[in-house]
This record gives structure tokens, sequence and C-alpha cells, in this order.
């Protein structure tokens, strides 16, 4: 059996990992563009910030090609695939065959077209390692620093150049940060918090036109700066498959096995779309434990075994100035918020379920939160009244807590 | 493998699996010296509600969703089935607090990584801290045949 797989990051790594235990006689061939060991992509903020390095960065240890038998072919751009040979053609003039294909080639930075935006010369995106390099040549004690975006990674950003700049300011078309996970009082509860640590917000605001070092916004404000970053969003890596012929929405178009619609190809992590459980939709969940366990589930798929992707869930855990925010699910229900001196929680509450919840500052045990939504556990099983103040298995039955905590024996 | 598993009818409820758990990870050879004046933040911890308590610390799950989803590599699961923390690697972004099942991952002191049940395997060794001590035999460390 010969895989091929195309990425290097999380979901590559998810199925390399799965393929081993069921199979260690095929061979794995594992092609990516980048040319570094696998890497963890959201460490970037936290290496400019000095809390990890290059080494300490990597994914897995620096013996996981060999140690799985591996051939890492790095620095190697796939350029096509053609599924009825069932080969895979790279940008240098390759051709690599395969018996089974998986598709992880992740995001890219998504830069909207916005006038003069060419002509500034210190510009970046905040994606890849490459990227990080290339923002930390550019920083100084001095350096004004725009952002455009104050989503995860915008604010991620922020806050790991935070020391090593001037100023920063962030802005965005939405009316609130991180929008994407937050409902507007949490939000608005981050702001605050990563305003007390000097970066500055143009909220509902836009840029109309750069200059090479001036930022003239809608409002008509005019921002200088030294480093401009774009952060407003990314977009799937769906070229190859699309281009292949197969189906593409926003993201590759994979079922519950983690397969495409091309025969033989499976595609996994932030390039796929997905089923959102607590939705019922198909949708990106860019995120990686989620592109992880897809990948395994597809690498699983791949080498025979027999497994479903059916649990996933949209859900972060992102801390800035050492702030804490976990949430998980939707927001779609009835919701009972509780607020304290710097903690914020929203519970969500739909059909006898728990859907989403949001927590900042207090996030101790929420796993035991998101348990409940994955496991669509019936909120009259349990006590939920208890639960609702913290998290905790006092609340579930004690012939659960028998099961959970293994006091039955076999 | 071998397990820490707990039977709440003969928790006392004591919390020393507590005290035990923080002195056998404080690297300290003394147990005043370890615990006095400060507060500790083991690894094991007590839920008590009425006369009902028990010990929750980490199950070593077969299907780890901290390990899978541990976004720096920093959780593995080592040859003999202990899942274990490289605390220098942890960035402490939390993702496995968000995951864990049981609420048994939980920050360190430092708040920039976590921490979690070893079984005692890299700290003196040996029967896990909070089973030894454990007054009433509410902890144990054994081999059972798990539901899936």
């Amino acid at each position: 059996m010969k895989y091929v797989i195309i990425g290097n990051s999380a979901a590559a790594v998810g199925a390399v990992e799965a393929i081993r235990k069921l199979d260690t006689e095929g061979s794995i061939t594992l092609i990516s563009s980048e040319a570094y060991h696998t890497y963890s992509r959201p460490l970037i903020s936290y290496l400019l910030q000095g809390r990890t390095d290059e080494q300490r960065m990597k994914y897995r240890g620096d013996d996981f090609y060999e140690k799985n038998g591996v051939e890492a072919m790095l620095n190697t751009t796939v350029s096509a695939i053609d599924p009825r040979k069932k080969e895979v053609s790279t940008a240098d003039g390759k051709t690599i065959p395969y018996d089974k294909l998986l598709v992880a080639t992740g995001s890219k930075p998504f830069v909207p077209p916005m006038s003069g935006l060419e002509d500034v010369p210190n510009r970046f995106t905040f994606m890849s390692l490459d990227d990080a390099h290339a923002l930390e040549q550019a920083l100084g004690p001095q350096a004004r620093v725009l952002i455009i975006g104050a989503g995860l990674i915008g604010l991620k950003c922020a806050e790991g150049i935070a020391d090593k700049v001037g100023s920063i300011t962030v802005v965005d078309l939405a009316d609130r940060i991180l929008p994407s996970i937050l409902d507007e009082a949490g939000s608005a509860m981050m702001q605050s918090h990563i305003e007390s640590h000097g970066i500055a917000f143009r909220l509902s605001d836009s840029v109309k036109a750069f200059t090479p070092d001036t930022a003239t916004l809608q409002s008509g404000e005019v921002i200088g700066f030294d480093i401009l970053v774009i952060a407003v969003g990314v977009r799937p890596n769906t070229e190859l498959v699309k281009e292949a012929g197969g189906e593409v929405r926003r993201g590759i178009v994979t079922d519950l096995h983690c397969a495409t619609t091309l025969p033989d190809v499976w595609a996994a992590g932030d390039c796929t779309e997905s089923l959102d459980i607590t939705t019922g939709q198909e949708r990106i969940l860019a995120l990686l434990p989620n592109a992880y366990m897809q990948g395994e589930c597809a690498g699983i798929n791949m080498a025979g075994g027999e497994k479903l992707y059916d649990h996933a869930i949209p859900m972060n855990a992102i801390g800035f100035f050492d702030l804490h925010i976990i949430t998980a699910g939707s927001y779609m229900g009835v919701s009972t918020v509780t607020e304290g001196e710097a903690t914020y929680k929203r519970l969500v509450v739909d059909d006898n379920r728990l859907v989403g919840y949001i927590l900042i500052g207090a996030v101790e045990r929420a796993g035991i939160y998101t348990s409940l939504i994955r496991n669509k556990t019936p909120l009259d099983t349990i006590d939920f009244e208890l639960i609702k103040e913290k998290p905790q298995l006092m609340a579930f039955s004690k012939v659960e807590r028998l099961r959970q905590l293994g006091g039955i024996k076999q | 493998m071998k397990r820490v598993y707990v039977n709440e009818k003969w928790c006392l409820g004591c919390h020393l699996c507590e005290y035990n758990c923080a002195f056998a990870n404080s690297g300290c050879d003394d147990m005043v010296k370890a615990l006095k004046n400060i507060t500790i933040n083991p690894r094991i911890r007590i839920e008590e509600k009425g006369n009902v308590s028990f010990a929750v610390s980490c199950r070593h799950c077969d299907e780890p969703l901290c390990v899978k989803g541990c976004i720096t590599g920093a959780l593995t699961v080592d040859q003999d089935g202990v899942i274990t923390i490289n605390q220098d690697k942890c960035v402490g972004c939390f993702t496995c607090i968000l995951s864990c099942p049981y609420g048994a991952i939980m920050p360190s002191s430092t708040g920039h990584a976590i921490q979690k049940c070893e079984l005692c395997i890299n700290n003196a060794g040996g029967e896990p801290a909070c089973v030894k001590g454990c007054p009433n035999r509410a902890i144990v460390f054994e081999e059972r045949s798990e539901e899936a």
C-alpha cells in the first residue's frame, strides 16, 4: 500500500500516527511546500513573545518521520492531483503515484484588495513560521504597528509582539473583537483587558486607502505605521481537489469518513468542511484539535479501518495577557450568564442539551462542559443546577461516576 | 495498564491525597518544608457535597482527547500508556482543559503550562503517592479491564 499525504501539520500528523497503528508495512510519502519539520502553527505568536523556540515548537520529535517510516518531501509543492492515474505531480516536475491520498493542505491568509496596499513595503501576514521570521526582522522598540483584523490571529499577533514594539493599533470592520468565538459581553471584557496592555482598537472601521506608511480609515482618521499586519481571515487551500474534479464548497467537501468525492482521496484539517454536530451544518472548523482528529479518522479509513468523524464541534482555548477564554459549541438557545469580578460564564441550553458555553477568567475543568455538548447528554439525567455553578462530576449519577472513575470492576 | 481508581464509598473526604500529591511533586524531601504556608496545587482533587466525596485525577484514557488536541505536542502517551506532560514545551493554551471530560488537567502554578497526574512516574516513583497515603483505601492503583 502506498500512502501519500499532502501537508505537514496537525491533520497530516494525525493521519500518519493512525495509519501506523494499522499498517506498519505500507509506504508513506508526505509532501510539504514548507521546508520545516512539522511545527505547531499557533505557536508562532509564542515564538515572537519568547515563550517557546523553534526546537520546542516542533509538533512532533525530531525522529517523527524516521520512527514512522515516512518519506518526507519537504520544500516541495504539489501542483496537481490526477485521480484517474492515481498520482500527484509536483512543481519541480516529479510524479508520485498513490493508492490512498490525503489532502491536508490547510489554509492561507486572505488578503483583500485594498487601495495602496501594494505600495506598503513592511506588510505581513501571520500564519506560518516564515511569516513570523519576516515580521520579527521588522520589529523594533519604536515601531508603530497596525494590525487589520481583531480576530484570533490578529490579536495573538498583537500579544506576541506587544513588548517588542512602540505601539499597536488594531482595526476591524466588526463592532467588537473576537466575534467568531465570543458574544458581545465577552468581547467587551476581553477588549478592555487587552486595551489595558496598551493595545488600541478602531472598531466598526476599515481602511479606505494606504500610503507606504499611513492608513486612512473610512471614518477619516489617518493612522501612521511602520509595520502592517493583515489578519482579516484565512481561506482553505482547495484548489488541488477542485482542479482534480472533486466537490468543493467553501472548503473541500468530505463525508463522515473524511473521504472526498474523488475515489481514494481523503481530506482533513483546515482545508475541509465537516459536520458541526451542534448545528448540524457542514462548515469549516479550522481548529488544530479537530484537524488532528480528522486526520486520524482519515488515516484509519485509508488503512482499511472503520472510523467516523462525527463528534466535531467548534471549540477554542485561547488566552491574551494571562486572561483565558474557553468556548465551545453554538450560542443558539437559552442562555444563563454569570459575571464576576474578572470572570464571565455563559451556558447555552437547547432542547434539554447543553449546546455551547463561553468561559472567561475561570476556565477550570471546562472539558466537563465540553463533554456534555459532545455527548449530547440529556440535562435531565444530571444535576444541571449543580453543574451550572461549576463543572463537576458530582452532577452525574452515582452509577455514571462509578463508570467514569472506574469503580466498576469487570 | 495499572490506573488509579477511586471508590467514593470509602472516601472520607480527608484531602490527604491532595497533600500527598503536592508533596510528591514538590521535589522536596520534607513534607512540612514542602507544604508549609503554601496554597497547594495538587493533580488530584477531591469533589465533595453533603456526605459524598471522591477524588478525581487523570484517567489515562485509551483515546485521550487531551493528547489528540494538544497544539504543541507537549502531551504524549508513553510506552506504558501513561499520559505525560512536557512542561517545557507546553505554552499553557489550555486546549487540554477544554478537552478533558473529567476535568483532570489544571494550570501549573506558573499559569504558563498545565499539570496533570503522571502516576508518580516522574517524581519519587513507585506507587502513586495519593494511593500510598489514602487511609481508607478509597484510592487504589490496579489493573482493571475497562469499558470502552
